[in-house]
């Protein structure tokens, strides 16, 4: 049986699988078993069986999303499915490898989400720098219509389908997903208020369920090979397998394909391939740049969304990032902070102007200018950031390396300001 | 209901209300920017956050944002919790981060939401010492001015400009911190309803250009509750004065009128009242001088118009500006007989007819607030946002039920914004315009007819005709049945229809929409049909309540001539805005004796042998009649200091008393104003003779105001004929909302303030309003017959455009406004245009008319139908209902430059 | 500043040219409302003329009737929308985490010391523009830039000079 159902056939050394190789490996698969008979109510029931939970960063369970839009008589007749293939995130780099390397793959989970809510029409949001991914995706939309994977009445279900690629203008907040929304209807991304839920009231008024790449990938291995397939992938309490990554100072940097629940240490030696020679592992992020810091000490953890939450962290997107002895964790601090700072659309107000001004004060401290004052202002910014404070969850996700780099890093922050410079610049 | 408890206390609230929106209404003090009352919530500021517990176990609680969070039964918040105080206090610290520190030379100073939420949620120290964010500003025309390094980021503007008021050329742009809110580049803001975001910024950025010229604090101003004089509407304001002038005017709120918002004639239009051509003595024409007259000499010469004291006859011309005081004690000089409708005599029919039709059971005239809730609306020939353009801002919130019923229907709350325009995206309420030619509200309507006049009347009637078995039958073309059909229906299926018409294009219109009413009523139980019929001025209504329709002006000036009259007293008029030239030079001319009663010199005022100087609608106490048949008082704001005295004081003997006793004698003479005398204030609340004070209790420098004079305070003024006082001594006005000029409130020094004063958030104010429906409703009337006949003597069928800087006589003399007015024009076709080789702003002949006018070629303008704006210069009552055209070569003055219309032709076309 | 300065916009408006409204065209079969049409038009003309003009902005608007200051406040929030000319190839250069832990200071150093720019300038040949951007998603490749539409890994400085000294000699 597979073991790997998002990458088995992603080989970076040649391009994608065309639609022939695509289908003689269990290609599309699952659109025929939905045309034997399925209707959308099992498809919900197989989905929310599996246990799949959304790979976007927030983890929420895909079949109970999606049990929200409404369906029968009274629902409206047009429907969306939205793919987040934004992939902005600091040190997150999964959907492009799945978009580069398998479109098809993206494409049959999207022909059974939008059959299960019943959506006749399917954007995928691709940043716009992913102009290979965009290719590979439109030559795959093309030959998937040709066969008649896509367009009316596929495979004979009486289901239509439309896929357009929609590559973003650019900015981090159009992941998220209300977000997403304003900027395909061609607005600003300022996100929208929750509720009412896109399920509910989406892209252009309409009921819309916006999934990321990867959960969407997921899919047609569930269809096709199964539930209790799906759950033998893994041996913890979440279910299949996962992108993890790892960037930094270790020997082999990269992206994996592994089941979820493995320990944290396995990964990083043995797919990381360690760190690099002559430096420590200091702490890590473990899942992009909007998740708080971890230490050597939770090495052992299992990588699946429970374990890692135990701890004061999320999994989020689960690609790794390391920072090393030898490298300021103030300035890596500081580059998020700036990143976040940047990219915050504007809407709300501790956000607009609260991450500027966290940006400044680590400029300050870079430049041996900072003062206890402003480690103060630092320290209120964490709770000021928080959830439930601003409008989305932009702001949180900067509060969380903040927050806790604050506390593993206090005496770094410290000799940046009593020694006037950071300590780490020779 | 739900019952909440807050800080340990027990409230009972509106559960369809946001949490913030209740907290208010109940009076409690809980600092917000980015919700409005009119706006509803979009969650940017979190200012408003409240701690919200579980359950009463919870002691630690989650901060929830007021304004976003639904009251539900049970629920448990806390405003004082430290976590929320600290947390807002955070707020208010990173809005200030960039905030310049010139309150000193801020025009918000003192009245500043800003200021006013920074005490309250208590950010003293600024501990941000970085550098600040700072912006270029931008020339947004004659009204606003721009400083956006005071902005704070509410959004507020753009919501109201954009989605409330329609607006489209003012955006928020740019993101994160570098958020900037104006144009695409530099100009005149196009909205006619731009001068609202004055009030509804919470800062300084957007200001009221004309104070800002004349720049007073708040408190220094001298204010009393006023009417616009701009149009029929008769929004409530505050205007302000300081050393004798008027600075600036601000909304007053009246939840059944105006709500919160002004137009931009009524905000920015009074500069006139400050001219220095205004009249400052009483004047007799000697020879081709004027000379000054005592008062001795004037009472003498009043004496002689009298009818008591001449055996010649003498008439008196009222005017739809005018007040209804001075129109009734014109009325009582010369003998209602004698009393002449100072109105257009086309005008006038309408009038009269819509005079008719609001005292008709079968319909009910809407309030501004019962206009937005209508849910399906016609128009018929009324290019409402120029003449009366407070309808047409109410009108976009109407056309807006549709996105609230399907807000219901999802159970998405009213108040979630965003949320509700997200959902409906362009679903609206349906409008329907008919007119002659595209309007301003086109981007809202679902159907817009355009054609001749005659033919609008056809189709109008129509329209009735489906409705109706009753109403007469008429044919329309095959091609427009389906839109009859269409309109029919979607009026029929209202749950609340809304028909408007006006006077602006002649009664056979007025006639055809009321037919339109009275068909919808008979097939519902549930009574009369909003009918809004729009008198054109201030006062039209109360004019034609006093004069007896046979008593039009031609018929008064037909007495001149043919001297049955010899002698006529004008007040408050300039005929030659109402009447063909020709005819008023004839009967001026006639005229043995004229005297025009006014405040600044017109066309009438040059051919007077006296003119008597009166008072600008601030310098008095004075009452209007707006097109429901609402009778308004607007009270004195300050004195005039020339001796021009109001137009009833210096035609009524009983000038001492005020215009109580005026009102009394006119409410039991004249039928339909029985109820006049009701809109004045409650007398028993005023114990031991106190009043209430035109100045807060922070004016200052009364000292000082006259130092260049004289080391003595001078007396304050008093004022024997009214309740209020010019001082800052006195009841406060907190007592009575009527008689509310400026509101205040502890802590609250903005507009803001308000919600301290009404019943609810957005409800009545706690006391009342300074004005009442007096027309009665009980006639039975019946369908009335439509004439559709086409005058077809010349090659273009005319209709009227009216602007709203320009058509209204006074708020045109203001300067500011002038920079905002264009030239006589005539809208005709492309076709049309090219067929006489006449380009975009060519000059233009009408045959046998002496005028010069712009060509404006519109793309919507039907071939053989015309649309003329007709300028105060044009002898505009002479043109014939059909006219043919030559391109001239006559230098035309003011030309179109800046008027702002959607489809005007590319030049190059 | 007076009203006579502010001249009539519609009359700014470039005439946008056959290519730029096919694709324009296209887009409308794709999206139900014209407002997203106008996002994607700003990337049209970008394609097409390097960056989004005041002249372009206001054909866009022209063409497809939507208000000219609502573009402008769509075109100025995104990142990729260039409301300034930009060089022949713009650089795109991650500063985001994983690049600036493997050294991407050095190599925006380098870049600014061989081609004399700084991030939002052009070089005097109007070759290249240098823009930063959010994280490239190729972290484990990190540092990475894109130059174009070609992304290019792992670099160092020599790979920098090999980029450029390849593009100039195209
Ligand atoms: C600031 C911000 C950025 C986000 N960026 C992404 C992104 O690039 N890709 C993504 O899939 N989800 C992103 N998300 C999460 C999405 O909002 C959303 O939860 C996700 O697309 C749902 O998909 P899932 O249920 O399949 O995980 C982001 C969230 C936030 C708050
Ligand atoms: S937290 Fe607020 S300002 Fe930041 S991105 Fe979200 S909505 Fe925008
Ligand atoms: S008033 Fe509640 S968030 Fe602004």
């Amino acid at each position: 049986m597979v073991s790997n159902p998002l990458t088995k056939n992603i080989d970076m050394s040649r391009g994608p699988l065309d639609i022939a190789g695509y289908e003689s490996a269990d290609g599309y698969q699952s659109l025929k078993t939905i045309a034997k008979g399925l209707n959308s109510v099992d498809v919900l029931q197989q989905v929310k069986d599996s246990g799949l939970k959304g790979r976007g960063g927030a983890g929420f369970p895909t079949g109970l999303k999606w049990s929200f839009v409404p369906s029968g008589d009274g629902a409206p007749v047009q429907k969306y499915l939205v793919v987040n293939a934004d992939e902005m995130e600091p040190g997150t780099f999964k959907d492009r490898l799945l978009m580069e390397g398998d479109p098809h793959l993206l494409i049959e989970g999207m022909v059974i989400a939008a059959f299960t809510i019943q959506a006749s029409k399917a954007y995928i949001f691709l940043r716009g720098e992913y102009v290979v991914a965009e290719k590979a995706l439109k030559h795959a939309i093309a030959e998937a219509e040709a066969k008649g994977y896509l367009g009316k009445d596929i495979l004979g279900t009486g289901f239509d389908l439309d896929i357009v690629v929609h590559t973003s203008a650019g900015r981090y907040i159009c992941g998220e997903e209300t977000a997403l929304l304003n900027a395909l209807e061609g607005k600003r991304a300022n996100p929208r208020a929750k509720p009412p839920f896109p399920q509910v009231s989406g892209l252009w008024g309409k009921p819309t369920i916006v999934n990321n790449v990867e959960t969407i990938c997921n899919l047609p291995g569930i269809i096709t090979y199964g539930v209790d397939w799906y759950h033998g992938l893994t041996k913890g309490s979440d279910h299949g397998t996962k992108l993890f990554g790892i960037s930094g100072k270790v020997k082999t940097p990269g992206c994996w394909e592994l089941p979820l629940g493995l320990p944290i240490r396995q990964v990083i030696e043995e797919y990381g391939g360690g760190m690099q020679d002559g430096l420590e592992l200091r702490a890590f992020l473990p899942g992009g740049g909007s998740t708080d810091f971890m230490l050597p000490e939770h090495l052992d953890i299992a990588l699946d969304y429970d374990e890692v939450a135990k701890v004061g962290s999320r999994l989020a997107t689960g690609t790794m990032i390391i920072l090393d002895d030898k490298t300021c964790p103030v300035g890596m601090i500081g580059n998020l902070m700036k990143f976040f700072a940047h990219e915050s659309c504007g809407f709300c107000t501790p956000c607009r102007d609260g991450l500027p001004w966290v940006d400044t004060i680590f400029r300050e401290l870079e430049a041996g200018r900072g003062s206890e004052k402003d480690l103060q202002i630092l320290h209120e910014h964490v709770d000021y950031l928080g959830p439930g404070r601003t409008f989305c969850a932009l702001a949180p996700g900067a509060a969380a390396p903040l927050g806790s780099g604050l506390k593993i890093f206090k005496e770094d922050f410290e000799r940046h300001i009593s020694g006037k410079c950071c300590p780490y610049k020779k | 209901m739900a019952k909440i408890v807050i800080d340990g206390v027990d409230y009972e609230v509106n559960p369809d209300n946001n949490l913030l929106q209740e907290c208010l209404s109940q009076g409690l003090d809980l600092p917000y920017f980015c919700w409005h009352p009119c706006m509803g919530s979009v969650g940017a500021c979190r200012q408003c956050a409240v701690i919200q517990y579980r359950d009463e176990d919870d002691d630690k609680g989650m901060l929830v944002m007021a304004c976003m969070t639904p009251p539900t039964d049970g629920m448990i918040i806390s405003i004082e919790d430290e976590q929320a105080k600290s947390f807002r206090s955070n707020v208010i610290e990173s809005l200030m981060i960039s905030h310049p520190h010139d309150c000193p030379v801020c025009e918000e100073g003192g009245e500043c939401h800003l200021q006013d939420m920074t005490l309250m949620s208590g950010h003293n120290y600024r501990r941000y010492d970085k550098e600040k964010v700072t912006h270029r500003n931008q020339y947004l025309g004659p009204f606003i001015g721009h400083e956006m390094n005071r902005c704070i980021t509410c959004y507020r503007c753009v919501r109201y400009y954009d989605d409330y008021a329609g607006g489209t050329d003012l955006s928020a742009q740019a993101s994160h911190h570098h958020v900037y809110f104006g144009r695409h580049e530099e100009g005149v803001l196009e909205s006619e309803f731009s001068g609202n975001l004055v009030e509804v910024c919470p800062t300084g950025v957007f200001t009221d250009r004309t104070f800002s010229e004349n720049y007073t604090r708040k408190w220094d101003l001298q204010t009393a509750p006023s009417i616009c004089t701009g149009c029929a509407v008769g929004c409530n304001t505050t205007p302000g004065e300081r050393y004798g002038t008027l600075r600036r005017i601000t909304n007053r709120y009246n939840s059944d009128v105006n709500g919160y918002f002004l137009c931009d004639r009524g905000r920015f239009g009074y500069g006139y009242s400050s001219s220095d051509q205004r009249f400052a003595d009483p004047l007799q024409r000697k020879n081709e001088t004027a000379e000054i007259m005592d008062d001795s000499a004037v009472q003498s010469m009043l004496d002689g118009f009298s009818s008591e004291n001449t055996s010649v006859t003498t008439i008196g011309i009222g005017s739809p500006r005018a007040s209804t005081e001075a129109n009734y004690a014109l009325r009582c000089l010369v003998g209602a007989d004698n009393f002449f409708s100072g109105m257009s005599d086309e005008e006038f029919e309408s009038a009269n007819l819509i005079l008719q039709l609001n005292k008709d059971k079968a319909f009910h005239s809407p309030s501004i607030r019962e206009i937005e809730q209508a849910d399906a609306i016609l128009i018929v020939g009324e290019d409402v946002t120029n003449t009366a353009p407070r309808i047409a801002l109410a009108l976009r919130q109407s056309v807006r039920n549709k996105a609230m019923e399907l807000a219901d229907q999802s159970r998405i709350p009213r108040w979630q914004d965003a949320a509700v325009r997200e959902l409906a995206q362009h679903d609206r309420s349906p409008l329907s315009i008919l007119s002659g030619y595209k309007t301003r509200l086109d981007d809202v309507a679902d159907d817009e007819i355009i054609d001749s006049i005659p033919r609008l009347a056809s189709f109008a009637q129509a329209i009735a005709g489906s409705l109706s078995g009753k109403a007469e039958q008429i044919q329309v073309e095959d091609g427009q049945v389906a839109a009859v059909e269409k309109i029919a229906e979607q009026l029929k299926s209202a749950k609340r229809p809304l028909v408007i018409a006006g006077s602006s294009q002649g009664a056979e219109l007025i006639k055809a929409a009321a037919n339109i009413a009275r068909a919808l009523g008979e097939s519902r139980a549930d009574g009369a049909i909003d009918l809004c019929l729009l008198t054109p001025e201030v006062n039209s209504m109360g004019m034609a309540m006093l004069s007896t329709e046979e008593n039009s002006l031609g018929a008064a000036l037909e007495k001149l001539r043919s001297g049955e009259a010899s002698k006529v007293v004008i007040v408050e008029n300039d005929l030659y805005r109402r009447a063909p030239h020709g005819l008023v030079d004839e009967a001026l001319e006639k005229a043995e004796q004229c005297l025009v009663i006014d405040q600044l010199p017109t066309a009438t005022t040059a051919k007077a042998d006296f003119v008597l100087p009166c008072t600008a609608f601030a310098e008095q106490e004075s009452s209007y009649i707006n097109y429901e048949g609402r009778a308004q008082l607007s009270f004195q704001v300050h004195r005039n200091h020339a001796r021009a005295k109001s137009s009833w004081q210096w035609l009524s003997a009983a000038t001492e008393e005020g215009i109580e006793s005026l009102m009394h004698d006119c409410a039991d003479a004249v039928p339909g104003l029985a109820k006049l005398c009701e809109i004045l204030p409650d007398k028993s609340q005023f114990v031991g003779g106190m009043k209430v004070p035109r100045q807060s209790h922070r004016y200052s420098g009364r000292t000082a105001m006259k130092s260049h004079l004289g080391v003595h305070e001078p007396k304050q003024a008093v004022d024997s004929q009214s309740v209020m006082s010019f001082s800052m001594e006195g009841i406060s006005s907190q007592k009575d909302a009527s008689i509310l000029a400026s509101s205040w409130s502890p802590q609250w020094n903005s507009n803001q303030s308000i919600s301290k004063f009404q019943s609810e958030v957005n409800g009545e104010l706690k006391q009342g309003h300074t004005g009442k429906l007096v027309m009665e409703r009980n006639a039975e009337g019946a369908y009335l017959e439509v004439s559709v006949s086409e005058d077809s003597s010349a090659e273009l069928q005319l209709s009227r455009a009216h602007q709203i800087f320009g058509s209204d006589e006074l708020s045109s003399r203001s300067s500011v406004i002038k920079q905002r007015m264009v030239g006589s024009y005539l809208g005709i076709s492309e076709e049309d245009a090219r067929s006489k080789r006449i380009r975009q702003g060519d000059s233009i002949a009408i045959v046998g008319v002496e005028a010069s006018l712009s060509a404006c070629i519109r793309s919507s303008i039907k071939n053989g139908s015309a649309v003329i704006y007709c300028d105060e210069t044009m002898d505009s009552h002479s043109l014939p209902r059909s006219i043919n055209i030559s391109k001239s070569n006559n230098e035309v003055q003011t030309g179109i430059k800046g008027l702002i219309i959607s489809d005007l032709m590319d030049e190059d076309n | 500043m007076t009203s006579e300065v502010i001249a009539s916009t519609s009359s700014k408006a470039r005439q946008l040219n056959a290519e730029e409204i096919a694709e324009i065209e296209h887009e409308m079969t794709l999206y139900p409302d014209k407002k997203a049409v106008g996002l994607e038009a700003l990337k049209i003309v970008q394609k097409h003329q390097g960056w989004v003009s005041d002249e372009s902005l206001l054909g866009i608007a022209k063409y497809l009737d939507l208000p000219a200051a609502d573009l402008e406040g769509v075109a100025t929030f995104f990142n990729l929308v260039f409301r300034q000319p930009v060089g022949d190839n713009v650089i795109l250069f991650c500063d985001s985490v994983s690049c600036w832990i493997m050294g991407c200071e050095n190599m925006k150093s380098h870049i600014k010391d061989t081609l004399g720019i700084d991030y939002g300038e052009t070089t005097e040949d109007g070759k290249f523009t240098l823009i930063p951007v959010p994280c490239l998603g190729d972290c484990d490749r990190a540092p990475v830039m894109m130059v174009g539409e070609e992304l290019h890994r792992n670099l160092t400085p020599d790979s920098i000079d090999e980029i450029v000294k390849n593009v100039r000699s195209k």
